[in-house]
């Protein structure tokens, strides 16, 4: 059966990112007939000529009255081959927050170019953000070619120039695409005026990344979720611990460390609703049971005993801050939530504010404003059981929340162990 | 080494994490449960996240008194089985004692009604947390809207202000009063939910299956006939081949004219098919290009 690819798209008002979108569901085929007899009706009232397919992606009345669209949105479509899922996010100030947003969960990014303009601030903006949250696949769409007459040579220009800035990236897949979204060229269909090019369209592109060791198979993590005791008589002494595997592979006789304890034990098996399985890896959602009846509750995590993340309060981080109602600064306090933990931080330094158009570093600068990103250092009233970022997503990565207001305000990425 | 999931245990791995967590971090979750095919994914998905132990939240129906009457025995059915608590939020109770008033016309749709006994019921048992079935692919409002839905004393949905949401990592703080409405399967499609109910061999309302009945043409949807349904003039019964591919009130659900008697038939139908399943058989959501964003805004579903 088919696997998920859940990719992000960004952009703004008028490099094609909607009408990219409208062509690979309405080529595929997704696009139902009532969706696009809406949008017929709509881009009538509007006044625009013939549909218009930005309308199938922005949703809510305020935006298609204002024109803007406000938030990150999910869309689905299949082949086949895979299900996609698209994080769609838009392109103007709030551009930062919803891109992170979109990117966190993303296996890959496409980025828009326009052929006539080329790498232009908000591509290499686009760029820097899906590396920083490390989608591991990015695409290049070179778009609107049907404008330069499909020209091998612009493209290759483009394409060059983007090389070029990408080197100051990590970046470990980079694929580039000569496409139009208007005209459907190399989208879904393979274009026939651009018989220079001999790589995958977009959609072949997508079906075929290989996306299945981008999860980390090697480092065994399992935040311990919920802890599962029916006291029935059918399963009188049972005590399961439930979670969804982080990273690493488990199997029934691995011999497993629990923290903060630090006690061991062996796996004795892996449950779930339809029988025992024979191993369980990332993003399964399984109960584990262990041979020795050891205390362990919600926010504890299973590893190996000879591979164990870092355990400590003090954390070196990447933030992205996400409200205009405060100021990220030094000694604020704010609750952290980092896999099943939840904990408190208080900020002890911004050692930089990074712009992230430049990649300039500004090592003067002491706070983060709305959408702005810092390296941070933090002070956790609690352990945090911790991986680089770059090594897992989920053992790396954090949200604070604002004690006061309730809402989310910062993500954080981690790089190690503050000095 | 193949270590890949499928879509669907992928799918369901997912809902089971949020499941757990909000298990976890709430005091007083319930499961909004319809008896339609989405909740009943739900149910099972919920079993899934706590086996061997029992689903640790009662299944809240808002029952507008206007169901079909093979939902409502299997719900009571599928329940028992499961062995979980029902609290029935009875839309015909407060129409009976005078708290709220049917709609003027023939055959007064209670879609708008459910709302205040929604809101009601999440008072009177202080919930702080309502899974609901809703997902993204459905319709524009959704495909916008957050796992974890915030919503204020009042119910409200505010589009312009929702909490970034990241990972899988979701926050569920709120002040008393407030409450979050939770959607385990939002990034499923109508497809993968049928496709996992064949995959599971899920038991669902014979009336999701073609079956003969009497309906009655209206507003270009057949609409079956029965006690809370009045022919208008001219409108006239017959029996066709149908079945049902969403499930709301008998008054404003359509049927579609189908010959799916089978699982694999219902999926290649619904593999082939161009219209959306709200667009075809929801009469409470063609009212308006907005409707749902609007009924949201203000607590509904």
């Amino acid at each position: 059966m088919a696997e998920i690819l859940r990719f992000a798209t960004a952009g703004s008002v008028d490099d094609g990112k909607s009408t990219l979108i409208g062509r690979l569901l309405y080529d595929t085929k997704t696009i139902f007939q009532d969706q696009m007899d809406a949008v017929e009706k709509a881009s009538e009232n509007l006044g625009s000529e013939g549909p218009n397919l930005a309308l199938l992606t922005d949703g809510l009345r305020a935006e298609r009255e204002q024109g803007i669209t406000i938030d990150v949105a999910y869309r689905y479509f299949a082949t086949p081959k895979r299900k996609f899922i698209i994080a769609d996010t838009p392109g103007h100030i709030q551009y930062t927050r919803n891109m992170v947003t979109g990117a966190s969960t993303a296996d890959l990014a496409i980025v828009l170019l326009d052929a006539r303009k080329g790498v232009v601030e908000q591509s290499k903006r686009h760029a820097f953000l899906a590396s920083l949250l490390r989608i591991p696949h990015l695409v290049l769409a070179v778009n609107k070619m049907d404008l330069v007459d499909y020209s091998e040579e612009q493209f290759n220009k483009v394409a060059d120039e983007f090389r070029e800035f990408a080197t100051r990236l990590d970046i470990s897949d980079l694929t580039f695409i000569p496409v139009s979204a208007l005209m459907g060229d190399n989208v879904v269909d393979r274009s026939e005026h651009m018989e220079w090019y001999d790589g995958p369209t977009l959609l072949t592109h997508l079906e075929q990344v290989h996306i299945a060791s981008d999860r980390n198979m090697i480092d065994v993590r399992f935040p311990v979720q919920y802890v599962l005791r029916p006291q029935t008589e059918e399963y009188h002494d049972f005590r399961g611990f439930a979670g969804t595997v982080a990273g690493g592979v488990m199997k029934p006789g691995d011999e497993v460390m629990v923290l903060p304890s630090g006690f061991t034990s062996r796996i004795a098996t892996i449950e779930t609703l339809d029988g025992p399985v024979a191993e369980a890896f990332a993003p399964m959602a399984v109960t584990v049971t262990l041979d020795d009846e050891i205390d362990i509750s919600r926010g504890d995590m299973l590893c190996r005993p000879n591979n164990q993340p870092d355990v400590t309060q003090d954390l070196d981080a990447m933030i992205c801050w996400m409200t205009s109602d405060a100021k990220f600064e030094p000694r604020m306090k704010l609750a952290i939530k980092h896999t099943t933990r939840t904990a408190r931080v208080m900020v002890k330094e911004v050692n930089y504010r990074l712009d992230i158009n430049t990649l300039h570093r500004d090592e003067e600068s002491e706070v983060l404003e709305l959408n702005e990103i810092g390296r941070v250092t933090l002070r956790s009233t609690q352990p945090l059981f911790i991986d680089e970022y770059r090594r897992n997503r989920t053992t790396g990565s954090f949200i604070l929340i604002d004690e006061h207001t309730n809402t989310t305000v910062g993500a954080g990425m981690i790089l190690g162990v503050a000095e | 080494m193949a270590y890949e999931l499928s879509h669907l245990r992928e799918l369901e791995a997912e809902s089971i994490h949020i499941f757990r967590e909000v298990a976890s971090e709430f005091e007083r979750p319930a499961l909004m449960f319809s008896g339609g095919k989405d909740s009943i994914v739900m149910l099972r998905l919920a079993e899934k996240a706590f086996h061997p132990c029992k689903i640790p939240f009662p299944v809240l129906h808002v029952d507008t008194g206007h169901n079909f009457p093979e939902v409502i025995e299997f719900r009571d059915r599928r329940l028992a089985e499961v062995g979980a608590r029902l609290i029935v939020g009875s839309v015909q109770e407060r129409i009976d004692n005078g708290s709220l008033k049917e709609e003027p016309g023939l055959n007064p749709s209670r879609n708008q009604l459910q709302t205040p006994v929604l809101l009601e019921s999440i008072e009177e048992n202080e919930f702080d947390a309502l899974f609901g079935g809703a997902r993204r692919d459905e319709e524009k409002a959704r495909a916008k809207e957050r796992v974890y839905s915030f919503r204020d004393d009042f119910g409200q949905w505010d589009p312009k202000n929702q909490r970034p949401e990241l990972w899988s990592l979701y926050n569920g703080r709120i002040r008393k009063g407030e409450h979050i409405r939770v959607f385990p399967i939002s990034n499923w499609t109508e497809l993968d939910i049928w496709q996992y109910i064949e995959a599971e061999k899920i038991e669902i309302p014979e009336i999701y299956y073609s079956h003969q009945r009497e309906v009655v043409e209206r507003d270009g949807m057949l609409i079956a006939t029965g006690p809370f349904n009045t022919l208008a003039d001219g409108e006239k019964a017959y029996t066709e081949t149908v079945r049902y591919r969403t499930i709301g009130c008998m008054t404003v659900t359509g049927a579609v004219e189908s010959d799916a008697d089978d699982i694999a038939k219902v999926i290649a139908e619904v593999a082939g098919t161009r219209i959306t399943e709200r667009g075809a058989t929801r009469a409470d959501d063609r009212v308006s290009e907005a409707a749902m964003e609007d009924r949201k805004k203000e607590g509904y579903f």
